[in-house]
């Protein structure tokens, strides 16, 4: 007969008054497996941490989302939220499933286009578009949705310079009872700047009025709001024709859908949030109800970003050690901190060991491995009782993970695709020190104590140092 | 002998404990979880048995590698000290190196 597994001697006070709001725990349940691919393997393979993304479950949010529209409404498009994880890959998958894309920088369009999206298919939206950037939009017919009267009139010149004639949306701010409220952004509705916005553009004589679009805020539990804001634009639209005689070429609802992830200070599980067939129920009721229900229909966009990424990705991370804290709580120390998992600071991500255990599971800080107090990535989870090398599943970290990951203090770490057919694809390699100084420019005046320091230290990393010195 | 104080060892023989991992300090009215390891190493400590032999005894009924057993042994010792279960000493350690 075998020995039982050895366990760290543990003693842990049982405290009363304090049960989890779902009751009685039955234990810890670990994440052996993103799709059909152990963690543990994955991480041997392709290194810790790691970013895992499943194209099939990307896909499945993405034509659920786009199936819940399209039955409601016979003229809507998704577009895929660059910003929200700009992922080459991911932004690929997105457009394979139809998807325009919504940008909302000048880098964002040139990945959209260097990803085969047409001008005409890209949804140009941001408070700051560069002239440059608005003379390549306008030139490629991208759907412009301008931010500021300074923007129109910009457009305007820009225009007249090209002796073209384009289409150009306006951004319409809405107060739709979400808070906080977004105002700054776009033309106020009820002030009146949204109209004076689409006259100057209807009637100045050197623009044609695109669509409308708003975006009423961020991880938005109420649905209802969406069918508010959709019945306010599709009003404005109807006041718009009425009173310029010219019809918007669409309404775009923006995104802000709630993904399965939890809010850091929310009461219920994200895993309870709307599903997106309640949001798209809310929109196209609005619609079809308010002046917008005649035929033609305009086309509706919506730009669904988190709600359909971020069950997509997973982090894959290792524990670097373990220890006590000073109030006696057990802390874990990982490999990926805020730096790749900047969500954690307003998510309560979902973290799970890779390998079913036993014994005593207890309230557990995990701390990532930056020198910062701050690295925090949860202050308080269940965890059993871990050793160094122990592979943590962190789920889910699709939405804005990989795009706010910044290099601070470590580099960025690699990201593999698991394909329809469950096969595991590097689509990033880990970052190596020379992704981090290339941009670096060192003054002349400075070098010698460089070459010195190459020279002292036989590690390789001098001729590359004295390369770079060269250029 | 073991190298925690007499005091110490009487303060942990009057724990309840269960089989099943429950340990209950009718001193304090506190209630515990204790998993396997701690439970042979409570037992081990209520008899009085040095820190170095409790490490073989856990060696020898678990399947432990080579995991740092004494290290673990040491850091259940100072976790009891925290939970006021045996003497505290924090210039030398609760493990007794100092000399309780």
């Amino acid at each position: 007969m075998s020995k039982p597994r050895y366990e760290r001697p543990s003693l842990v006070r049982n405290v009363v008054g304090r049960m989890n709001k779902a009751g009685l725990r039955g234990g810890l349940t670990p994440t052996e497996a993103v799709e059909t691919l152990p963690a543990e393997r994955l991480v041997a393979e392709f290194g810790s941490p790691l970013f895992v993304f499943s194209e099939t479950r990307l896909r499945e949010h993405v034509r659920r989302a786009r199936e819940a529209l399209q039955r409601r409404h016979p003229d809507v498009r998704l577009c895929c939220s660059y910003k929200t994880n700009y992922l080459d890959a991911v932004c690929a998958i997105q457009h394979d499933e139809g998807s325009l894309a919504e940008v909302v920088s000048g880098m964002e369009y040139e990945k959209a286009r260097r990803l085969g999206v047409p001008g005409e298919e890209i949804v140009f939206n941001g408070p700051m578009k560069t002239r440059d950037e608005l003379v390549r939009a306008v030139r490629e017919n991208a759907i412009v949705h301008t931010d500021s009267f300074d923007e129109i009139f910009a457009i305007e010149q820009i225009a007249q310079e090209l002796g073209i004639r384009p289409a150009v949306g306006l951004r319409v701010g809405l107060d739709v009872g979400v808070y906080p409220r977004w105002d700054r952004f776009g033309f106020d509705l009820a002030n009146g700047q949204a109209m004076q916005a689409a006259r100057r553009i209807a009637k100045g004589g050197k623009l044609r009025l695109g669509g409308l679009h708003t975006h009423i805020g961020t991880y938005v539990l109420e649905a209802a709001a969406y069918g508010r804001a959709a019945a306010a634009l599709s009003n404005f639209a109807g006041e718009i024709e009425r009173q310029l005689g010219v019809r918007p070429t669409h309404l775009d609802l923006g995104g802000g859908w709630a993904s399965c992830n939890t809010l850091a200070g929310q009461y219920q599980s994200g895993a309870l949030a709307p599903p997106v067939e309640t949001y798209a129920e809310a929109i196209t009721t609005a619609l079809l109800a308010s002046g917008e229900g005649k035929s033609p229909l305009i086309r509706v966009l919506v730009e669904a970003g988190r709600a359909l990424v971020d069950d997509a990705g997973t982090l894959l991370t290792s524990v670097v050690s373990t220890k006590r804290l000073a109030d006696g709580r057990r802390a874990v120390v990982v490999d990926a901190g805020v730096n790749v998992l900047f969500t954690a600071w307003w998510y309560r991500l979902n973290i799970t060991p890779a390998r079913p255990v036993t014994g005593i599971v207890e309230d557990t800080v995990v701390f990532g491995p930056l020198c910062m107090n701050i690295d925090c990535l949860r202050e308080s989870v269940q965890l059993p009782d871990l050793r160094p090398g122990d592979v943590l599943v962190v789920h889910p970290v699709g939405a804005y993970a990989f795009t706010q990951s910044m290099q601070f203090i470590r580099l960025r770490p690699a990201v593999v695709l698991l394909d329809t057919q469950g096969r595991a694809e590097l689509i990033r390699r880990a970052e190596t020190l020379d992704d981090l100084v290339g941009p670096e420019l060192l003054p002349a005046r400075l070098r010698r104590a460089v070459e010195l320091a190459d020279h002292g230290q036989e590690n390789g990393n001098g001729p590359a140092a004295k390369n770079r010195l060269k250029r | 002998m073991s190298e925690l104080a007499p005091a110490s060892v009487r303060r942990l023989r009057s724990l309840a404990i269960s089989d099943a991992g429950f340990v209950f300090d009718p001193r304090t009215g506190h209630s515990y979880s204790a998993n396997a390891t701690a439970l042979c190493a409570l037992d081990a400590l209520k008899r009085d048995v040095p820190s170095s032999e409790i490490a073989a005894l856990l060696r020898e009924r678990f399947a432990a590698d080579d995991v740092e057993v004494e290290h673990d042994l040491a850091e259940f010792i100072r976790a009891l000290g925290e939970h006021g279960l045996v003497q505290s000493d924090p210039g030398g350690g609760s493990n007794g190196s100092g000399g309780n």
